[in-house]
C-alpha cells in the first residue's frame, strides 16, 4: 500500500485512530479531518508520523457540505490525490425516542450520514479522475438490528450502507469501490465502564463470548482497501463476533 | 472558437487523452458514458458559471459550444 493517500474522518482518537495508524503502518499518508481541536489529535498525529508517513490534520465539521468541499480540495492540493476514504466520524445521543427530541436526531444524522454523503461527493471527482478509489464506511450492527434508545445513531448507520451500495453503482465503472464494515461491540473507555453484570449479559449475546478489539476493525478496513479486495463493492463487513447473523 | 478549446480541454482531461475535436465530432465517436456525461457538464457549468440542466440531448461538440455561448449570453 506503499504512496497511497487516505482520508479519514473522526480519526483523532479510538476506532478511527487504531485504522489510520494500521493503514500507515503499511506506508499510507494519512490526512485527518476531524471536528475537534487539533492538540486532541496530537497523539494520534504523532503515532502516524513515527510510523514513517506523513500525517496532516485537517479540521473540519464533516456536516458542513462546504467545509468538506474545502477539506477534501486542501487534501489533494497538499497530497496531490486521494484514493481512500475511510468515513469514521461519528456521534451518538441515546435516548427513548418518547425522550428524544428533534436537535439529536438532526444531529447525529448530519454528523454520521451526511457527513459521509458529503465527504464522498467531495472526494469522488478526484477519484474518478485517477480511475481508482477506495471508500469505507464505518456503519454498525445497531444500523442492520435496530436498538432501543438508539434511533437517531440506529437510522444514520442503516442509511449508511443504502448510500454505500448505491455509491458501488454509481462508481463501478470507475474503478471505485464503496464497502461498509459495521462492528459489533467493541472494547473502548465506554464498555470498560460497564459493570461486571452487564458485560455477562453482553456476551451471552455474542457466539465469540467476548468484546471485539479496535484492530478487529482496523484489519477489516485495511483488507477492504487492500488490492486482496478488489473485486468486492457494495458489501457490508460484520465484525462483531457473530452477534447479529 | 475560443469555446471549442476550452471544451477540448475539459473533454480531454475527463478522457484521461488528449482528443482531437472539431465541432462535427459526435459524442457517440468520443464514447463517453453517463458518469462521465455529467462530470463533463458539471465542469462547463463550474468553468463559465451557467446551468446547463441534466437533460441535454446533443449529438455533436458543435451543438455544446453552440449551447454553451447561448448560455453564456444570456448570463
Amino acid at each position: 500500500m506503499e504512496n497511497r493517500v487516505a482520508l479519514f474522518t473522526g480519526a483523532g482518537r479510538g476506532i478511527g485512530a487504531a485504522i489510520a495508524l494500521t493503514l500507515a503502518k503499511e506506508g499510507t499518508d494519512i490526512a485527518v479531518v476531524d471536528y475537534s481541536d487539533e492538540s486532541a489529535a496530537a497523539e494520534t498525529l504523532a503515532a502516524l508520523k513515527e510510523a514513517g508517513v506523513t500525517a496532516r490534520y485537517y479540521r473540519c465539521d464533516v456536516s458542513d457540505f462546504g467545509a468538506a468541499k474545502a477539506a477534501a480540495d486542501q487534501i489533494v492540493k497538499d497530497f496531490g490525490k486521494i484514493d481512500i476514504l475511510v468515513n469514521n466520524a461519528g456521534i451518538t445521543a441515546d435516548k427513548l425516542i418518547m425522550r428524544m427530541e428533534e436537535a439529536d436526531w438532526d444531529r447525529v444524522l448530519s454528523i454520521n450520514l451526511k457527513g459521509c454523503f458529503n465527504m464522498i461527493k467531495h472526494v469522488t471527482p478526484y477519484m474518478m479522475r485517477k480511475r481508482y478509489g477506495r471508500i469505507v464506511s464505518i456503519s454498525s450492527v445497531v444500523g442492520l438490528m435496530g436498538n432501543a434508545g438508539q434511533a437517531n445513531y440506529a437510522a444514520s448507520k442503516a442509511g449508511i450502507i443504502g448510500l454505500t451500495k448505491t455509491v458501488a453503482k454509481e462508481f463501478g465503472a470507475r474503478n471505485i469501490t464503496a464497502n461498509a464494515v459495521a462492528p459489533g461491540f467493541i472494547k473502548t473507555a465506554m464498555t470498560d465502564a460497564l459493570t461486571e453484570e452487564q458485560k455477562q449479559a453482553m456476551y451471552k449475546l455474542i457466539p465469540l463470548g467476548c468484546l471485539g478489539e479496535t484492530q478487529d476493525i482496523a484489519n477489516a478496513v485495511k483488507f477492504l482497501v487492500s488490492d486482496d479486495a478488489r473485486y468486492i463493492t457494495g458489501v457490508v463487513l460484520k465484525v462483531d463476533g457473530g452477534m447479529y447473523i | 472558437m475560443e469555446t471549442l478549446e476550452k471544451l477540448k480541454e475539459i473533454l480531454s482531461e475527463c478522457k484521461g487523452e488528449d482528443l482531437d475535436i472539431t465541432p462535427e465530432t459526435t459524442f457517440d465517436e468520443l464514447e463517453f458514458d453517463s458518469l462521465d456525461k455529467v462530470d463533463i457538464v458539471m465542469q462547463i457549468e463550474e468553468a463559465y458559471g451557467i446551468s446547463l440542466g441534466d437533460n441535454m440531448q446533443l449529438s455533436t461538440v458543435g451543438e455544446l459550444v453552440a449551447k454553451i455561448d447561448e448560455a453564456v449570453a444570456n448570463k
